[in-house]
């Protein structure tokens, strides 16, 4: 099949217009006669399952959680962006489109980020009309606040819980279409597989979380809204439950995934402290403002401090590496993500990491607090020194935090064209779940914009579209697709449950883990990822002969639930190695060893690369088949990022 | 490695919400002070689920006390002994070498077992169902700075806004009562002007929900506002009452 991205011709600022007036519409009288399904209810998913309920059609929602309130949207902590240009500071939605293009690293369609820059000052106006309690000022207008890699100030916020404001916010409009009967709400329901009838993408199999029973649901349009895969990597910043199946599955039944390999790693994570770590927490990157990043100059003193002989203040002003300083002068410690996340790995790797792992380094305030007092640092980062004193019992007032990357977001997904349907008709993708548009790095505050976008904005319009084009006469769910699906899910949990071996699903869960960072994490090699190809051949081969599941399936069953995510975890990893083994360009957050400046600093290709890479399933122990779109700039300059 | 507990967990198992439950004694052995409460059962989890046994369910998502999907009542006390913080957030460090910890489902008629340290909280749910939310649809709502709203009153409007609905005022009540909850949500959008139009149905209509739910009156000994993690004042209550009150007074 032929990639079609169905990017609108024309002028960018007219596209998305231009588009609108162009699809189909659904006749109003025919708008309940529809059934569309959505599988996820955190931004995505419940600001278009509310959406598309206030249109008139029938909406079915699903989510794992206990409560679509719960999704892993709720944990956002900076803010949501908007070029809303309220501080009157030059912005406006081509700066906007162009700052998410250049920070994406040249890797994402021009039209989709246009777009979304567009529509990013009606969901302000929306959730503030929901009672959305963005941050004010004095004078009861809205404040902004600057993030990475912008000049401008657009960021709205609410403290630090914006994601958890906008989902309570899209959560209270989903709320209000189920009092009104319009959306039926699942949820502890897990979705397990897509069903296809004559190609199309016509309804889900599920598992009740609490019954284990599995069920069949039909649908004209299927929309995919389940959040990203970090957990691939055992660690991350992600909720627990986060996970890749829906996605997966789908994959399997014929979406294609489009650059898997693009992860956003977070430079400022409190490191890990044992084996026992199941999940790793953020600190706010604006805290790189004021605080100086080093580690010892030698390798002997970074020793002595992981051994516990010499506490931080004990290392003289001339014996530290302020590393990002001295090698970035003019962006010093506010380099990127990207940028700063490497140079933490590297010096780790040299040996001159801190902490007892030796995996950390320092992210100093005593310079601030000379300066500005401890009362200005408090007001500014409070609740994040509280936070860190919470976690790591130690306080960062007195000594210096430490601090490492930690997988954070996942820039891949399911491949969508400009509609937000991936390759198999009727199959829709929203949110983080999709890959569409943060190209190889995602800018702060950028993921709440996209998710909402997607669900209020764009989705209303093009899922029209297709329903339009195919009628409303109903799906036939007695057609034997459906009971074959089922089965065959079934007669999967049914093997997990037969397995009855000596490893449980935890252990290889961090086995993956280790494998993924070590190869496939902020720095790659063609040889190092040759390997874990290898490795995780075996791994997945021994799960499915040696993992332990209790339990029955006619329960609820953590056992069950975390096996079948992390059976799809090991496959997707296969393919994140295959396409970072593919892409022999540093970009993004990706550093390829082979590709790199004379001074080692990260070398993109533009010429081989600039392409979206989007995989096809071909059956298992079969290598993807890799489907090109190439990436059309009309409107921006691709030039070579340097902080120096 | 020094410092490390061992700890006796006294865990209250059920199978599902219709078969008894009990209290099951386990080991929990070299806990490292450094353990969120919850690593510390994944801990005990990874050894049964290695000798074939049912692993302690328990609910959890975040691990960042933002979800609300944490639960437990720890010692007797919901999200355990620290103020101000989830279960999910709760550290080791917390308890000392040999103690033994009780831990048990929340307890409220409206909020039944699934399993184990698992409950049902849809009550909840159906109760935000019922009216919290302004009655905007997609699209057509005027600019953001259109409606100018005090800095106060956002504030305070925000400071009931981050109740994450853990349910843990309701399983510290001695009356199971919901009140804390429902008038955080109710107090809010009473606060805003996007709530003004439904202001009074808004409060009638989940207040009602809450009593179809099961849940218990408030007598006023404050025990939600002491156990609750994200520190949700009682003044709330007192705002939900005058709110239902108005509502009943307009109507008749
Ligand atoms: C700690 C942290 C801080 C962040 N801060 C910011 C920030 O400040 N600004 C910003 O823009 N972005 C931020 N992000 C990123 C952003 O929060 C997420 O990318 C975004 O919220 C994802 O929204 P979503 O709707 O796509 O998915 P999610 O919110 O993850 O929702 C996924 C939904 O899918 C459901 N689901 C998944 N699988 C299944 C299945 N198989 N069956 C049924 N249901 C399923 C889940 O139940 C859930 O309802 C942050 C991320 C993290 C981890
Ligand atoms: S009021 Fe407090 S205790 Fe009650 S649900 Fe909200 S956050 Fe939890
Ligand atoms: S797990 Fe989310 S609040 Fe505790």
């Amino acid at each position: 099949m032929k990639l079609d991205a169905k990017i609108p011709e024309g002028p960018l600022a007219e596209k998305w217009n231009k588009h609108k007036f162009d699809l189909k519409l659904v006749n109003p009288a025919n708008k309940r006669k529809y059934d569309v399904i959505v599988v996820g209810t955190g931004l995505a998913g419940a600001s278009a399952a509310a959406s598309l309920a206030e249109l008139g059609y029938n909406v079915k929602a699903f989510c794992f959680q206990d409560s679509p309130r719960r999704a892993h949207s709720i944990a956002a902590q900076g803010g949501i962006n908007a070029a809303k240009n309220y501080p009157n500071d030059g912005d406006s939605v081509y700066r906007l489109f162009y700052d998410t293009i250049k920070g994406g690293d040249y890797r994402s369609r021009e039209g989709n980020v246009y777009r979304l820059a567009e529509v990013s000052v009606n969901i302000i106006d929306q959730c503030v009309a929901q009672g959305v309690p963005f941050a004010r000022e004095y004078g009861g207008l809205l404040d902004n606040r600057s993030f990475g890699g912008a000049q401008v100030s657009r960021t709205f916020y609410a403290k630090g819980q914006t994601g958890q404001q906008l989902l309570l916010g899209a959560y209270s409009a989903l709320n209000r279409q189920i009092e009104l009967g319009k959306v039926k709400m699942y949820t502890r329901s897990e979705m397990l597989d897509v069903v296809v009838v004559d190609g199309k993408a016509q309804g889900i199999i599920t598992r009740n979380l609490i019954t284990g029973q599995v069920d069949t649901h039909s649908g004209h349009a299927v929309l995919l809204c389940t959040g990203g895969y970090g957990n691939v990597f055992y660690l991350s910043t992600n909720a627990m439950g986060s996970n890749v199946t829906a996605a997966w599955r789908a994959h399997k039944k014929g979406a294609y995934f489009a650059n898997p390999c693009y992860t956003q790693i977070h430079p400022t994570c409190i490191p890990v402290t044992g084996d026992h770590q199941s999940k790793l927490t953020l600190m706010s990157e604006s805290l790189r403002n004021d605080g100086r990043v080093w580690v010892p100059k030698t390798l002997e003193l970074s020793q002595k401090l992981q051994k516990g002989e010499l506490k931080a203040k004990d290392i003289k002003e001339a014996d530290r590496d302020y590393y990002l300083e001295r090698k970035y002068p003019s962006f010093g410690n506010l380099v990127p993500r990207d940028v700063a996340s490497r140079n933490a790995k590297q010096v780790c790797d040299e040996g001159r990491g801190v902490g007892k792992s030796g995996l950390a380094v320092y992210l100093d305030f005593a310079d601030s607090i000379g300066r500005l007092g401890q009362p200005a640092v408090a007001a500014k980062y409070g609740n994040l020194f509280d936070m860190y004193q919470q976690i790591t019992d130690e306080n960062p007032y007195e000594v210096p935090m430490r601090i490492y990357p930690a997988v954070h977001y996942t820039m891949g997904g399911l491949w969508v064209d400009y509609n937000l349907m991936t390759s198999l008709p009727g199959l829709y993708c929203l949110g983080e779940a999709n890959f569409s548009d943060h190209g190889a790095n995602r800018l702060g505050a950028s993921a709440l914009m996209q998710g909402l976008a997607d669900g209020y904005f764009v989705i209303p319009y093009t899922v029209g579209d297709y329903l339009a084009n195919i009628g409303p006469a109903p799906i036939d769910a007695s057609r034997p697709e459906f009971a074959k699906a089922k089965a065959e899910v079934e007669e999967k949990i049914k093997t997990l449950l037969s397995l009855n071996g000596t490893r449980t699903v935890d252990e290889y869960h961090r086995d993956l883990g280790h494998i993924m960072w070590e190869y496939c994490g902020m720095s790659r090699t063609a040889e190092g990822l040759q390997k874990a190809k290898g490795l995780i051949a075996d791994l997945r081969n021994s799960f499915w002969k040696d993992v332990i599941v209790v339990g029955e399936n006619e329960e609820v069953n953590q056992s069950l639930e975390k096996a079948g995510r992390v059976a799809d975890f090991i496959e997707l990893g296969e393919l994140m190695v295959d396409d970072a083994l593919n892409r022999s360009e540093s970009c993004g957050g990706h550093f390829r060893e082979e590709s790199q400046t004379p001074e080692g600093e990260a070398l993109r290709k533009d010429d081989e690369f600039a392409y979206v890479a989007a995989w096809e399933f071909k059956g298992i122990n079969m290598p993807e088949a890799l489907h090109k779109e190439e990436l059309i700039f009309e409107n921006v300059k691709l030039t070579q990022r340097s902080y120096k | 490695m020094s410092g490390h507990m061992n700890l006796t967990l006294k865990v209250w198992r059920q199978k599902n919400s219709t078969t008894p439950g009990k209290f099951v004694t386990y080991k929990a052995d070299e806990i490292s002070p450094d353990m969120s409460f919850l690593e510390m059962l994944d801990v005990v989890n990874e050894d049964l689920v290695k000798k074939k046994e049912d692993p302690i369910h328990f609910d959890h998502d975040c691990r960042e006390g933002i979800c609300g999907m944490c639960s437990l009542v720890i010692n007797g006390e919901p999200h355990g002994p620290k103020r101000a913080t989830t279960t999910c957030q709760l550290h080791m460090r917390s308890f000392s070498d040999k103690d033994t910890i009780v831990i048990e489902p929340w307890r409220a008629t409206a909020f039944p077992v699934v399993k184990d340290l698992v409950t049902n909280r849809s009550s909840f749910d159906r109760i935000q169902q019922a009216g919290g939310y302004v009655s905007v649809g997609t699209g057509g709502v005027p600019d953001a700075n259109e409606i100018p709203i005090s800095k106060v009153i956002a504030d305070e409007a925000m400071s009931s806004a981050t109740c994450i609905g853990c349910g843990a005022c309701v399983a510290a009540c001695k009356n199971a009562s919901a009140m804390l909850f429902v008038s955080a949500k109710i107090s809010q959008f009473a606060l805003l002007p996007q709530g003004q139009p439904e202001r009074y149905a808004r409060a009638e209509a989940m207040v009602l929900q809450m009593d179809e739910e099961g849940f218990g009156g408030c007598t006023n000994t404050y025990a939600c506002e002491a156990q609750c993690p994200k520190e949700i004042k009682v003044t709330n209550i007192a705002r939900m009452n005058r709110e239902f009150f108005n509502a009943e007074l307009i109507k008749s």
